[in-house]
C-alpha cells in the first residue's frame, strides 16, 4: 500500500473507490471514539439518530468564528464578503454531492424535519386541496407524516400510507394502486430508520411521474449511507440532515426542483428572503434565498459542507461497502442467538439492526449494553406506525457509520449475553 | 461502575416476569392510564375505591422490567391503605428512587426499598414511577396520567 493510499481520512487524498477502508485510520480523525464509558471503550452503535464528527468539521467551525465570522449576503466589508464566500462555497458542496443542476436548488434548512414543514406549508398548501390525498408510506419516520397530517387536517384532504410487508419492505403494487387522481404529491423515506429498508426511489419516482405526482424523499437515512443522485432520482424535492452525515446538528438540506422553488410561495419571512418591501407590498428574493429569511446558521452550512468533503474524500461506495460488510456480520452474529429477532429483513438494506430479544423489554438491553459501553437506540424510533405494524413497543436498534468494526459488532453480542445473564 | 444487579435486584426480575395484580379489575370505579413517549411503557391502573381506602388495585400493560416491577409492588402495598397513606408512600418512593431522600425512606419503604438501585441510573426514574403517576390520575379521577418532565 502506498502513503497516499494510507492517508484515507484526509481531505486532501482521495482513494480510489475500490480500496476498503483504513477503520483504524478513519477512527483517528473522530476525537470523541476514545473514551471509556463506564469504564469500557465507547463502542457508538446509535449513528442513526446522530453521527459523530471528524476533526474536520469541528475545526472547519472553529476557524469560521477565529478568522471569518460576519453577516452573510449584506457587508461591503471584507469578512462579510468572505463569510458569504465559504456559506456559498458550502452550497455548491451540497450542490455536488447530490448531483443537482444547480447550487439555486439547495435550501438550507435547520434539518430534515424543517425541509418537510416547508414542502408542505409552501407547495402543500399551494396544491392540496379538500378530497385529495398525500401518499406516504408505512415506514415513515413522524417527521414525515405529522407535516402531512396537519396540512391534511387543515384542507380537508387524506393522508394515505402504502403497507409494507413482513420483512420490511414496500409492497409497491400497493403503493401503485393507491396512486390515483387525487393524489396531489408522494412522500417517502429512502432509507427507513427503524427497519433500515432501502426503497426503491428511481421505482416510485416512475410510477407518480406517470400519474403527474411529485415526490418528496426524506433522505435523513440515506444520505451518510448511498449514493445519491438527484438527477439520476428525478426526485422533485430530497431532505436530509446534516448531523446524520458527520456534520453539526441544527444544518440540514432541500433540495427541489428549480422548477418548483421557482412556482413556490416563501415559508418564512423576513430579512434576506426579500428583493424590496414597503408597508403595501413586498417582492421576494430568487431562489434559494427566497427560502432562507433571517441569519442563517453559517457555521453550521460550513460545518456541513466540510463533512461532505469527507465523505467525498473517503468515497461513499467504499463506505457503503464498509458498512454493508458490518451489517452482514452483525446479522450473522446476532441471528443465532436464541430468543433473538431482527425485526426489518428487507433485502435491501443499510446500516440499521432493529431487534427484539426474548421478553426483555428493549429499555432493558438498552441499560445494560450502556454498562458495556455500548451505546444503541431503543423505544419507537420516532415511528409509531412501524411499531404497530409489527405489534411491538419498542425495538433495540445499532446503527453503523463508516468508523465502526467488526470487534464493535462483538462487543454488542457479548453484551446481548449480559442481558440474558442479568434476565437469565 | 454501579452494578447492574443493583438495578436489577431479584425482586424486581421476578416481578417483571410474573407481575402481581396484573389483570382488568371489573370492580374499578376508578383507572387511568399512564404512557412515557420516550420508551413506549404503557400502563392501565384501576382502582376499586371504597370512600377512602383502596378495597382493590390492579393494572396492566407493557413496559420495561423497572416499571413492570414497579407497578407490581405498587398494587401489593397499597392494597388496603388509604389513599393518604398511597399519596405518602409514593413521596417517600420518589425520594428514593431519585436519591433525594433522607436514608430514612428504605426502612419505611419495606418491599420496594429495592427500587433503590434507580437513583444511580437517572434515565431509568420515569421507569420506576409510571405507575404511580398512573394511579395519581386514577384518585384525580382524569383518564390520562401527566408526566413531569422532571422526575
Amino acid at each position: 500500500m502506498t502513503t497516499a493510499a494510507r492517508k484515507l481520512g484526509s481531505e486532501s487524498c482521495p482513494s480510489p473507490d475500490t480500496e476498503p477502508l483504513d477503520v483504524e485510520k478513519i477512527r483517528a480523525d473522530f476525537p470523541i471514539l476514545h473514551q471509556q464509558i463506564h469504564g469500557k471503550p465507547l463502542v457508538y452503535l446509535d449513528n442513526a439518530a446522530t453521527s459523530q464528527k471528524p476533526r474536520a468539521v469541528i475545526e472547519a467551525i472553529t476557524r469560521y468564528y477565529e478568522s471569518s465570522n460576519a453577516n452573510i449576503h449584506r457587508g461591503v466589508h471584507f469578512l462579510s464578503e468572505h463569510a458569504t464566500e465559504e456559506h456559498e462555497e458550502a452550497r455548491r458542496t451540497v450542490q455536488r454531492f447530490l448531483n443537482a443542476r444547480s447550487a439555486n436548488e439547495i435550501v438550507f434548512v435547520r434539518g430534515t424535519t424543517e425541509a418537510i414543514n416547508l414542502v408542505t406549508q409552501t407547495y402543500g398548501r399551494a396544491h392540496v386541496g379538500a378530497g385529495d390525498e398525500v401518499l406516504i408510506t408505512g415506514m415513515e419516520h413522524h417527521s414525515d407524516i405529522v407535516p402531512w397530517q396537519l396540512l391534511c387536517n387543515e384542507k380537508g384532504a387524506k393522508l394515505r400510507a402504502a403497507p409494507i410487508d413482513d420483512n420490511g419492505a414496500l409492497l409497491l403494487e400497493e403503493f401503485a394502486r393507491l396512486l390515483n387522481p387525487r393524489t396531489k404529491i408522494v412522500a417517502v423515506t429512502h432509507v427507513s430508520n427503524a427497519l433500515g429498508t432501502i426503497n426503491p426511489v428511481r421505482k416510485i419516482v416512475e410510477l407518480a411521474h406517470q400519474h403527474g405526482v411529485p415526490v418528496l424523499v426524506d433522505g435523513a437515512q440515506a444520505v451518510p449511507h448511498i449514493r445519491v443522485d438527484v438527477q439520476a432520482l428525478d426526485c422533485d424535492f430530497y431532505a436530509f440532515s446534516g448531523h446524520k452525515i458527520y456534520g453539526p446538528t441544527g444544518i440540514g438540506v432541500l433540495y427541489g426542483k428549480a422548477s418548483h422553488l421557482n412556482a413556490m410561495p416563501p415559508y418564512q419571512g423576513g430579512g434576506d428572503m426579500i428583493a424590496s418591501v414597503t408597508f403595501e407590498k413586498s417582492t421576494y428574493n430568487k431562489v434559494p434565498y427566497k427560502f432562507e429569511a433571517g441569519t442563517p446558521d453559517i457555521a453550521g452550512a460550513i460545518g456541513l459542507g466540510a463533512a461532505l468533503r469527507y465523505v467525498e474524500s473517503i468515497g461513499l461506495d467504499r463506505i457503503a461497502a464498509h458498512e454493508h460488510d458490518l451489517l452482514e456480520y452483525a446479522t450473522q452474529a446476532i441471528s443465532p442467538i436464541p430468543g433473538l429477532r431482527i425485526v426489518g429483513t428487507a433485502k435491501e438494506k443499510a446500516g440499521v439492526l432493529s431487534f427484539v430479544f426474548d421478553t426483555v423489554h428493549p429499555h432493558d438491553i438498552g441499560t445494560i449494553l450502556d454498562q458495556e459501553g455500548i451505546a444503541i437506540r431503543t423505544g419507537h424510533h420516532c415511528s409509531q406506525p412501524v411499531m404497530q405494524r409489527f405489534d411491538i413497543p419498542a425495538t433495540a436498534r445499532a446503527s453503523f457509520a463508516l468508523y465502526n468494526t467488526r470487534e464493535e459488532v462483538d462487543a454488542l453480542v457479548r453484551g446481548i449475553e449480559k442481558v440474558r445473564e442479568v434476565f437469565a | 461502575m454501579s452494578d447492574l444487579r443493583d438495578l436489577y435486584q431479584e425482586q424486581i426480575l421476578e416481578h417483571s416476569k410474573a407481575p402481581r395484580n396484573f389483570r382488568e379489575l371489573g370492580t374499578a370505579n376508578h383507572q387511568a392510564e399512564g404512557n412515557n413517549p420516550l420508551c413506549g411503557d404503557r400502563f392501565t391502573v384501576y382502582l376499586q375505591m371504597d370512600g377512602d381506602a383502596i378495597r382493590d388495585i390492579s393494572f396492566q400493560g407493557a413496559g420495561c422490567a423497572i416499571s413492570k416491577a414497579s407497578a407490581s409492588m405498587m398494587t401489593q402495598a397499597l392494597k388496603g391503605k388509604t389513599r393518604a397513606e398511597a399519596e405518602q408512600i409514593f413521596e417517600r418512593f420518589h425520594k428514593l428512587v431519585t436519591g433525594k431522600g433522607a436514608n430514612g425512606e428504605e426502612e419505611e419503604l419495606g418491599k420496594l426499598a429495592v427500587f433503590s438501585g434507580v437513583s444511580e441510573y437517572p434515565a431509568r426514574v420515569k421507569c420506576a414511577t409510571l405507575a404511580w403517576h398512573t394511579l395519581e390520575a386514577a384518585f384525580e379521577g382524569q383518564p390520562e396520567a401527566v408526566l413531569p418532565d422532571e422526575d
